[in-house]
């Protein structure tokens, strides 16, 4: 197992925030909107640096989708951020119709994404966001692992021409990755190379992978772990490349096991290789008010899970 | 002036001609709000505009226009291809299969002359106060217009838009309601009152004028007034009075026609009534 270690923690979102003002620099076409979260968005920096290009809707989700849409036309490439639930559930038919359908270049940043959001509890803690926006024609869906990585991610997705729905979170968590990685859109991350069974992971639940891959270790069994960020467009080449030499497969993620990265994952292997397959998910069911670490434990989401799943997979070879 | 006005009438009349054959021609459509809007439309792209030749998504140094009731779109599909962007012979793809000219518009097929989506109802305004937005950051000091349905004043989005606009200044934007007065369930008096429209927008914090949508000439007039209020720190609001199913007498001032097409015998009366003026497509 490769050894990994971290110095610092941070959350997710504030790698979104460091990286808008990075690609806000680098791109004078970028622009910002935000429906009264700037503080959880971590947009404050951008605001500062570029006031006339940051829009503040007030609590209008669905006016915000439809400016953002409007932007577009005049060459803008607009970053909206709100919460995940605020984000997807809430303005459906405004991304359908004004985004998706018209094929805007929206880049649609989601905080607070899951379990994680912790106390808030279930009215704000969408475990559906990953269905909703994958099902979408055209929509891409990323969902990156640690600071760096949503940093990284919140750059590359400039450079891409068409909606994207882009997943981070509330939690402070390990930063693992590299700080000046290049973020590819639909290609998967490749963590630990192994033979026994093929961990496939996104967000928040890579880092538990990790840990769940050094436990598998000791345990006897070399567990393949690979980094899904891009749940749509689907690498669907690095999966079905680690299914071949494992011949078993556990997906991990801080969603509904339904139409997640999970469904995702077996639907390529249905089509191509069938193969024996866990799920580390939530269980159909709403979430509730907690700590994060107590919320990800009472649903299933963390090492032990992956562990637990890994062995009940291995068995069904 | 009245030269004008009459070529302006002259191209409604095709106009409303092409509607009721499109909606004919598939059995399905809505001819009604259509109908009501055909001199808006004719006047909106034949004199209030200015347009570049061609069509391009961004519409940079162009008025543009956003249609937000996506359903009347034979009206819209006719004016484009009547002021030029596709040729008017694909009218008769209207609601067929594999045609550009969807039920609702759309961008999707790539059809030219329209920038976004439109059908779910209230998303339009908000779509021209970004487009306007772009216009303003790109120092192009041209003007978005968007046209709404009275009916769709019921969605809550509507009035998100309504809030931003002016407390944003944004006012290289004319907005219109189509103030017909029906819906598909009946008039919007009894179905959801709209209760004062004029008021309300006022309240809102736009800049509120009222015209007649059935005269070519208030239409003209109305369009250069809002135009003239533009730049000067709000949003324009027009009350466009029209009747549902205008120039077509048996489909005048009833929701029945909302999205109801004529029968071969409706079609041959209703064509009767309006003169085919730049030949049929």
């Amino acid at each position: 197992m490769k050894k990994y270690t971290y110095t610092d923690k941070k959350d997710t979102r504030s790698g979104f925030g460091a990286g808008l003002l990075e690609v806000g620099r680098k791109n004078d076409n970028v622009v910002a909107l935000c429906a009264d979260l700037v503080g959880s968005l971590k947009m404050n920096d951008f605001i500062k640096e570029f006031p006339d290009r940051f829009f503040q809707v007030g609590i209008a989700e669905a006016n915000m989708m439809g400016i953002a849409a409007g932007l577009t036309i005049g060459g803008k490439i607009p970053y909206t951020g709100t919460f995940a639930n605020f984000s997807t559930g809430r303005v459906y038919d405004q991304i359908r119709q004004s985004i998706a359908y018209s094929g805007k270049n929206v880049k649609i940043c989601a905080s607070h994404a899951g379990l994680t959001l912790g106390e808030d509890g279930a009215t704000h803690q969408i475990l559906e966001d990953i269905g909703l926006m994958k099902m979408l024609p055209g929509m891409t869906v990323i969902n990156p692992c640690d600071y760096n990585q949503t940093k990284a991610a919140t750059i590359a997705i400039a450079d891409h021409d068409g909606p994207v729905y882009l997943r981070f979170g509330r939690p402070v968590v390990p930063i693992f990755t590299d700080a000046d990685q290049k973020f590819e859109i639909g290609k998967a991350w490749m963590v630990n190379e192994g033979s026994d069974v093929s961990i496939f992971a996104t967000g928040h639940l890579v880092w538990e992978a990790i840990q769940a891959g050094e436990q598998l270790a000791e345990l006897g069994i070399n567990a393949e772990i690979i980094n899904i960020h891009t749940i749509k467009p689907l690498d669907e080449e690095a999966i079905l490349k680690s299914v071949t030499k494992t011949g078993c497969v556990v997906t991990a993620e801080e969603h509904n096991r339904l139409g997640g990265l999970g469904d995702s994952v077996a639907q390529v292997l249905v089509k191509n290789r069938p193969t024996p397959q866990e799920y580390v998910a939530v269980d159909d069911s709403f979430g509730e008010s907690g700590t994060p670490a107590q919320l990800m434990d009472k649903y299933g989401l963390n090492a032990a899970n992956i562990v637990a799943a890994a062995q009940r997979v291995i068995k069904r070879k | 002036m009245s030269e004008d006005i009459n070529k302006l009438e002259r191209i409604a009349s095709q106009v409303r001609r092409d509607i009721v054959r499109m909606v004919h021609a598939c059995q399905s459509g809505h001819p009604g709000g259509s109908l009501g809007c055909a001199d808006f439309f004719v006047a909106l792209y034949f004199s209030a505009m200015e347009r570049k030749a061609g069509f391009d998504i961004d519409g940079i140094g162009e008025d543009i226009f956003f249609l937000s009731n996506g359903h009347i779109s034979p009206v819209f599909y006719s004016t484009l291809a009547r002021a030029g962007y596709f040729d008017v012979s694909e009218l008769a793809t209207f609601r067929k299969i594999n045609s550009r000219l969807q039920g609702h518009p759309t961008t999707h097929e790539g059809l030219p002359g329209v920038r976004v989506a439109s059908g779910s109802l209230g998303q339009g305004l908000s779509v021209a106060i970004g487009a306007a937005r772009a216009k303003k950051l790109n120092g192009d000091d041209h003007l978005v217009y968007a046209l709404m349905g009275d009916g769709e004043q019921q969605e809550g989005q509507i009035w998100e838009a309504a809030m931003y606009a002016p407390y944003n200044k944004i006012d290289n934007l004319i907005a219109t309601i189509d103030y017909n007065g029906q819906q598909i369930d009946g008039a919007t008096e009894n179905v959801l009152s709209l209760g004062n429209l004029k008021a309300k927008w006022e309240a809102f914090g736009w800049d509120v004028l009222a015209m007649n949508g059935n005269a070519m000439q208030e239409v003209v007039a109305g369009l250069a007034e809002a135009k003239s209020r533009t730049g000067k720190g709000k949003p324009i609001l027009i009350l466009m009075k029209t009747e549902m199913g205008y120039g077509v007498d048996f489909m005048m001032g009833s929701h029945k026609w909302h999205g109801v097409a004529p029968n071969d015998e409706q079609l041959a009366a209703a064509l009767s009534q309006l003169e085919e003026t730049l030949g049929d497509y």
